[in-house]
């Protein structure tokens, strides 16, 4: 449930299996938050670190996505570009709590900001 | 479903009916069909009412892994091709020898010159009190996996009886749906047939920690309920409650009806080595049949007996002389191998090898210095090293102490050189398991010119069904060649080791449906792929199985999924059809008014002619869609790897010196190919006349309209390296300008790697290649055309009218909402 530290955005199901949505942030810019082939869940800053490209309309692959504009992939649990790439995009500490999802105030709005 | 046998007055063909449309029945006829197809007018008749599928998958499907049409052999489509008459449904309930008939529950008959019974076998129900109940059921066929589903749906308790791998898999299935299982087991331990103690154990520890009740020597006393099932009983008094009970003690051979005939029957339907009965001209194949005093239960032999039955049936008798079988088997996930006598006893010695952190138990069993028996649990990978040995009966006192740490240890070389373990390998040994192929077979090969693992795979087919053993080829290939070996064409990507002319041609020979699939059934080294791999094999799949293939929207690239261009800044520029570059006021209306309604930033008109919207906000794509279909307009596909335009000119209507209507050509061809999915974007112009005002020497497919008729080019591209067309011919008609363009379409579809364009791809396979398809093989032009049109009967429906209705609605729209100030919204 939501709390001064978890925000509730609602249920695993809502996002696609290997697939994102995102989570809009009034005054900052949107989180994409990912599921994976494994069911895990994760939160980034919808922002590739190389040309801002959407993470969110990436493909989602083992544990990462592929940015739509340039094919760089970012780590979903680390934000770090995988490979030769160099950069990072902000995460948002994620935790399932009986089939909703919460994601980390602070961090939300840290990483919009 | 209705299937009427095919007899006319000419077929005079002898008349070959098979009892029995399952594995062994179908793949006796497909043996048959590949050593002379016209021998025998074919009819099946099929208890079940379904055609032929792989009873061996019944367990995924009941574990919700596959479909129906996954486990599926052959189709109806393969019935029909091969002119085979199949009466599914309707039961044989007797032969009659004399009069040479077979007949059926329903009346039917029918009769033979040859008659094969491929009966297989019956589970066996053990007589106790209540085993009629409804509710309680055997593991054998579809019915009893919808039987189960349909309980499971319902949710509440299940007892599995038998606790051999039937069972297990029923077990594992229903707990993965949901029920709360109990298995009963007689035996001490589980599959004690396949795995001596210690690996019973490990399985039972295994499986009860998956939360599944497993009671070992455990005697069904009575299954009790009233009306329907309600619990079993066991000799004990215990009671276990359930809704379902499924019986999976065993099987026995069906031979009711081969015995009701006369036949020669012991355990199962008596046979020599050329699977002939009692009766000369009846033959029985599969688990219905006894033969040596044995009779199976596995596959490996059932695919041996039809090979000797087909070569008999064809007069080339070769004989089958009993299969020595091992199991390799994964059971709920576990692997398990065994294979031979594993019970010990006097003289034997057993070497175990047990590792329990990793869950690993081996046992390898030795008799006068050769290995009678193995059993392997949780690490099989050896498995087939020890059956070799075993079937060989090599002489293994020199390995002896390296025996148990599997073969490229005993094998001298350690586990630091492979190829030190392929080069100890007998030449008999088997590298390729799919298709049967040893390693003398692929080192021959490889002598007679095949260098690299593409050439290996063409030629002698090892490493070219699963390329699981692709590593053993590839180190054949540098023991035989050295530093000779030609590296092959690319591989896909790091997913996997095939390329992609590989893939394409295993997703057709497997009829595969879905890319869970292909990544099983060719060894893809990552869980999901990756974002090259993916959308490829989405296209593979789509191409080779249109209407039944099953789409995957997350291995589609973005602009696929929204249907519209993404932007540098994340908004989207939509696209409109506008056919041959024609629009009118109601059109230009609708595209102005979306324009000032979603303030878009910019209009262009495209190279391609049409009327590119830019700036759409993704939330916005369904309404913009909305309005443009309401004018009329579809999608233009401009955000595919698919047919995007189609340029012309104005043509004989006005142009004075337009030779043809290339405007109404263009128009036609464009309502023929809009909406196909490509390997890479293509397009498609159509000028007038020699002056070629729509540029058509650079296009994917280009028409140059001429006096006799039309000038037919192909593999133009602009783009970083232009490209002028080839010539491909000339044709005189607008129809076959058509047909052609259908056709050479289909063939880019088929070959063409995917983001291969046109250009590319003819310069690799070369024009003359093209031309011989297209222009000079007027049959195989067709048939390419035939398939297009098929697929197009799948894929002609617009994308946009499916999203303004709502479809995938969710895609556009935010989770959440989040205001720091305020709570969520």
């Amino acid at each position: 449930m939501t709390t001064p530290e978890w925000l509730d955005i609602g249920w695993v199901d809502q996002i696609p299996v290997r697939g994102s949505r995102t989570v809009q942030v009034e005054g900052g810019d949107d989180i994409a938050v990912f599921r994976t082939a494994e069911g895990k869940v994760f939160a980034l800053l919808d922002r590739c670190p190389h040309k801002h490209g959407r993470l969110s309309q990436g493909i989602v692959h083992g544990g990462a996505v592929a940015c739509p504009l340039h094919n760089w992939r970012i780590s979903l649990s680390t934000g770090e570009a995988l490979g030769e790439d160099k950069g990072c995009t902000p995460t948002v500490p994620v935790k399932i709590d009986g089939g909703r999802v919460l994601i980390c105030r602070a961090s939300t709005l840290k990483a919009a900001a | 479903m209705e299937h009427r046998p095919i007899k006319t007055d000419a077929d005079t063909r002898d008349h070959l009916v098979v009892i029995g449309n399952g594995m062994a029945g179908c793949r006796a006829v497909e043996e048959l069909l590949a050593r002379d197809p016209a021998r025998y007018r074919v009819t099946i008749f099929g208890a079940e009412p379904r055609v032929n599928y792989n009873r061996i998958m019944l367990s995924p499907v009941l574990a919700g892994e596959k479909s129906f049409d996954d486990i599926v052999i052959n189709d109806a489509e393969w019935y029909a091709a091969n002119g085979i008459a199949l009466v599914a449904g309707d039961p044989v309930v007797a032969i009659d020898r004399g009069t040479k008939t077979v007949t059926t529950r329903g009346g039917a008959t029918e009769s033979y010159d040859r008659l094969l019974i491929a009966t297989g076998s019956d589970p066996f129900i053990i007589p106790v009190p209540g085993k009629d109940l409804p509710g309680v059921i055997a593991f054998r066929d579809m019915d009893d996996v919808d039987t189960m589903l349909a309980a499971a749906d319902a949710g509440g308790d299940a007892v599995v009886i038998g606790g051999g791998l039937l069972g297990l898999e029923a077990a594992h299935g229903l707990s993965l749906r949901g029920m709360k299982v109990t298995v009963i087991h007689l035996m001490p331990t589980l599959m004690e047939r396949q795995l001596d103690e210690a690996a019973g154990w490990l399985l039972k520890q295994a499986l009860e920690g998956r939360g599944q009740t497993i009671l070992t020597g455990a005697d069904t006393a009575e299954i009790v309920g009233n009306g329907k099932v309600e619990g079993v009983k066991l000799k004990d008094g215990t009671l276990i409650p359930a809704s379902l009970v499924v019986m999976a003690v065993g099987i026995r051979p069906s031979v009711a009806l081969a015995r009701d005939a006369g036949l020669a029957v012991g355990r199962g339907i008596q046979v020599d080595d050329h699977m002939v009965t009692s009766d000369p001209h009846v033959l029985a194949v599969g688990e219905c049949v006894e033969h040596d005093g044995q009779v199976y239960g596995l596959v490996a032999p059932l695919w041996d007996m039809c090979r000797s039955l087909a070569d008999g049936l064809v007069e080339q008798p070769t004989g089958y002389r009993g299969s020595v079988t091992s199991t390799k088997l994964k059971v709920s996930g576990i692997d398990v191998f065994s294979a031979g006598d594993f019970s010990g006893g006097d003289g034997c010695e057993d070497i175990v090898l047990r590792d329990a952190s990793r869950g690993v138990y081996k046992r390898v069993i030795v008799r006068d210095d050769r290995i009678v028996g193995a059993v392997l649990y949780g690490d099989t990978a050896d498995g087939s090293w020890y059956f070799d040995l075993l079937k060989k009966q090599e002489d293994v006192s020199d390995l002896r102490d390296l025996l148990i740490f599997g073969q490229s240890f005993a094998s001298g070389g350690g586990a630091a050189d492979p190829k030190a373990a392929v080069a100890a390998l007998s030449d008999d040994a088997e590298i390729c398991g799919c298709n049967g192929v040893t390693k003398g077979q692929v080192v021959s090969c490889i002598a007679k010119g095949a260098h690299s693992l593409d050439a290996v795979r063409g030629t002698c087919k090892a490493s070219a069904s699963c390329g699981s053993c692709t590593g053993l080829v590839e180190n054949l290939l540098a023991l035989t060649l050295g530093d000779d070996v030609q590296a092959g064409p690319k591989t896909m990507c790091k997913c996997t080791s095939f390329g992609h002319d590989d893939v394409r041609r295993e997703i057709v020979a497997q009829a595969m449906r879905s890319i869970p699939e292909v990544m099983q059934q060719l060894h893809w080294t990552t869980p999901d792929g990756c974002s090259s791999c993916r959308p490829a094999l989405n296209y593979y799949l789509l191409c080779a199985l249109p209407g039944d293939y099953v789409d995957d929207q997350q291995s589609r690239f973005v602009n696929e999924r929204m249907h519209a261009n993404i932007q540098k800044d994340g908004t989207y520029s939509v696209v409109p059809r506008m056919w041959g570059g024609l629009t009118n006021p109601t059109e230009l209306r609708a595209i102005a008014d979306v324009v000032e309604k979603f303030n878009a930033p910019m209009v262009k008109v495209t190279g391609g002619q049409r009327l590119d919207i830019f700036g759409i906000k993704k939330e916005d794509l369904p309404a913009v869609w909305a309005d443009l279909n309401a004018a009329g307009m579809v999608s233009g596909h401009a955000y595919g790897k698919s047919l995007r335009t189609v340029k012309t000119c104005v043509g004989s209507e006005w142009c004075r010196f337009g030779t043809q209507d290339s405007t109404g050509l263009g128009v036609k061809i464009e309502r023929m190919s809009w909406g196909s999915w490509m390997p890479h974007k293509f397009k498609i112009a159509v000028s007038g006349c020699p002056r070629n005002c729509a540029e058509a020497t650079i296009k994917d497919f280009g028409i140059v309209c001429v006096d006799s008729g039309y000038e037919l080019h192909v593999g133009g591209n602009g783009g970083i390296h232009v490209r002028a067309t080839d010539l491909l011919c000339k044709v005189a008609t607008e129809q076959e300008a058509m047909d052609y363009c259908a056709a050479f379409i289909q063939l880019y579809r088929e070959e063409a790697r995917y983001l291969e364009r046109t250009a590319p791809w003819i310069e690799r396979v070369g024009v003359d290649y093209v031309k011989a398809r297209i222009a000079d093989d007027p049959a195989g032009r067709e048939a390419l055309r035939a398939r297009f049109l098929v697929s197009q009967s799948f894929s002609q429906d617009d994308p946009w009218a499916q999203r303004a209705e709502g479809a995938e609605a969710e895609h556009h729209a935010p989770m959440a909402r989040f205001i720091p100030q305020e709570e969520l919204a």
